[in-house]
């Protein structure tokens, strides 16, 4: 089986966000890059796969100009067997419908048995991709996954489903699988990946070689457009109490129950 | 200096080797007076790092020395100088001797598994009378059939509580100083190695350093590395890239320090302004940036010219003469304008003031490098002749 891992370059986590000039999107100039974390737990499972000879290869899918280049190799260093980035001016201004029209044509293409995908991008923090693909290729999908097994040409997902509780969801293959934090801890890259990475080629494709409609997908696809960026409001000043400690103490669970309001 | 996209994912895996398994620990490590090596420098050997110039087939990666200096250089973000010293060792310091110079057998049984970070070595060169003056050392194998028997000892070496074997330079006859010595490799376990104590050192205190006796230490001739009566020249040779080494690894940290004291300087308010807005603190900090910026550009010519395989016998002393001066003028700045806090045990400035002070000592004094500039310069007074 041929597993493809979405993987998209974001900024760092540590990055100061500034938007641009025209107010239409972020200042990408002085941003450090790295692959967006959660696609890290991704990437992770589909070696660890193949490490376990589940996986017959691991191919990354990144939609992305040539910038983007630096985190395939990343990805390859690790151990990803190969890569191809997506990329066309037609792809430009693409929502997330139309970077997941991308990427379902893209697993096609290359034959993918197993699309693994991390839960949301940094970024934008949309979650939207992993679930749109699944529906674009008619596969099923389990999102926010923090341990997968496979057997065969089926499934066994767990997931948080928030209060504690625990979703285990079976299904057969092909799906898509969105990896959240705690599945695995990622490798670094070895130098002998290191090397090796250099040598291999980063096909591109385009809408054509895709076999996509260049209006399905980018600006012109689009069904989502975003209007304005706007930085958000600044953090109020933080008050110190001064005092004797009962006394601040009193005071402090006053100003959290009547004006902060969280007791 | 020509930084290909390899160099930097070397970099990144060392910057996150480093976050992840070295800086969560060090204090625990500083307060144990020692680290566990051989698990450290396993998960080393596993990602590649212990062996980058060292030839493929023990094990290493073959690649030219740029790569070991950007290795050094992100390895400098440990919190500590402990840690990346010893590092520094294992994969710079006390094996090129043996990887370029050692038979087949010796490079397969000791290289390989240092590489792969299963074995932990330490380099023997100083003694207690024979420090920066590699010449004088008096430890002595004496030829007896096919072994060599070893009397002496070593001081001040690095891993050497823990090191499985130690590349030591002896002396293998009488005459000339620098003619009459060898490098060989000394198993640590071997009858009448005696690790006497661990040594209790001002700074660089994660790091083990041991001081070593041998009483009739019989090792056969096969662990010789290269030629009888070579080992000063090889010495001279392993020092080359232990200056480098030591160049690239110091200028993270100094920066680390300017960074550190900006923000400190900057919270910290006397006479009705933060420290940092006193001209005399951040034009001072400035000068200093730009002497790192400066050092960081010595480093890389001089690695430059050692690639292309020049002897940089002068331009690696510059590097260690400067790491170990400007360590120094950074450490001792940055902790003045730290006040009180610079002067507290557990701070990192203090820390850095007291760890890079060997730099200024170890791997050949900074006198020793001014005298071999010199001595290049065609400044150093003759030596007088003895009056018969």
């Amino acid at each position: 089986m041929i597993i493809g891992v979405c993987l998209k370059q974001v900024p760092a986590s540590d990055s100061r966000i500034k938007i641009d000039g025209s107010g239409a999107g972020v200042d990408a100039s002085d941003l450090k890059m790295e692959i967006n974390p959660y696609d890290e737990f991704a990437l992770e499972e589909a070696l660890k796969l193949k490490d376990a000879k589940v996986a017959k290869k691991v191919i990354v899918l990144t939609v992305g100009g040539s910038d983007s280049e630096q985190r395939i190799r990343d990805a390859l260093a690790r151990g990803a067997d190969d890569a191809v980035r997506l990329d066309d001016a037609a792809f430009a201004g693409s929502d997330s419908l139309g970077i997941a029209r991308i990427l379902a044509a893209a697993a096609q293409k290359e034959g993918v048995g197993l699309i693994l995908a991390g839960k949301q991008a940094i970024d934008d923090d949309n979650s939207q991709v992993p679930a749109m693909v699944a529906e674009l290729l008619g596969w099923p999908q389990v999102t926010v996954v923090d341990k997968l097994e496979l057997d065969g040409g089926s499934f066994k997902a767990w997931r948080q489903s928030g209060g504690g509780v625990r979703d285990v969801v079976t299904g057969s293959l092909p799906a898509v699988i969105s990896a959240d934090k705690g599945m695995n801890t990622p490798r670094y890259a070895k130098l002998r990946g290191i090397m090796m990475a250099k040598r291999k080629k980063i096909p591109v494709y385009d809408a054509a070689a895709l076999g996509l409609d260049p209006a399905s997908v980018g600006a012109a696809g689009a069904k989502v457009t975003q209007v304005n960026w706007s930085e958000p409001p600044a953090r109020p000043p933080g008050r110190i109490l001064s005092g004797e400690v009962p006394s601040m103490v009193k005071e402090l669970v006053t100003l959290l129950r009547d004006e902060a309001k969280v007791l | 200096m020509e930084w290909t996209d390899e160099h930097r994912m070397l970099r990144e895996t060392v910057t996150k080797f480093v976050e992840n398994e070295i800086n969560p620990f060090v204090d625990e490590w500083e307060e144990a007076g020692i680290f566990p090596a051989h698990e450290l420098f396993k998960k080393a050997g596993e990602l590649g790092l212990l062996g980058l110039t060292k030839p493929e087939e023990y094990g290493g990666s073959g690649l030219d020395y740029s790569y070991s200096v950007a290795a050094a250089e992100e390895l400098g973000r440990c919190t500590v100088g402990g840690i990346p010293m010893a590092m520094g060792v294992q994969s710079d310091m006390a094996t090129p001797a043996l990887a370029r110079f050692g038979s087949d057998e010796l490079r397969a049984e000791f290289l390989a598994p240092t590489i792969a970070g299963d074995k932990v070595v330490c380099l023997g060169v100083s003694e207690a009378v024979a420090g920066s003056d590699v010449a004088r050392i008096q430890t002595k194998a004496v030829s007896d059939g096919d072994d060599y028997i070893i009397n002496g000892s070593k001081l001040w070496i690095t891993n050497g509580m823990q090191a499985d074997w130690m590349c030591a330079l002896v002396n293998t006859s009488e005459g000339h100083p620098h003619m009459n010595k060898s490098l060989v490799v000394i198993p640590m376990d071997t009858p009448g190695v005696v690790r006497a104590r661990k040594l209790n050192k001002l700074g660089m205190r994660s790091s083990d350093t041991a001081e070593i006796y041998f009483d009739e230490v019989r090792i056969p001739k096969r662990f010789l590395i290269g030629d009888e009566g070579g080992g000063f020249f090889m010495q001279m040779l392993q020092f080359q890239e232990e200056r480098l080494w030591a160049g690239a690894n110091v200028l993270r940290g100094l920066e680390r320090a300017i960074e550190l004291t900006i923000e400190q300087t900057r919270g910290r308010k006397a006479f009705g302004k933060s420290i940092l807005d006193n001209q005399v603190v951040h034009y001072r900090l400035a000068e200093l940036s730009t002497e790192i910026e400066a050092l960081r550009a010595l480093v890389y010519r001089a690695t430059e010219e050692y690639i292309r395989g020049e002897n940089v016998t002068m331009l690696a002393s510059m590097v260690k003469l400067k790491s170990g001066r400007l360590a120094r003028e950074v450490a001792d700045s940055c902790l003045q304008y730290w006040g009180g806090m610079g002067f507290m045990w557990e701070t990192e400035i203090a820390r850095m003031y007291r760890d890079t002070r060997l730099i200024s000592i170890g791997g050949g004094a900074d006198e020793v490098m001014l005298s071999i500039i010199c001595k290049l310069m065609g400044t150093l007074p003759e030596k007088k002749k003895k009056r018969s």
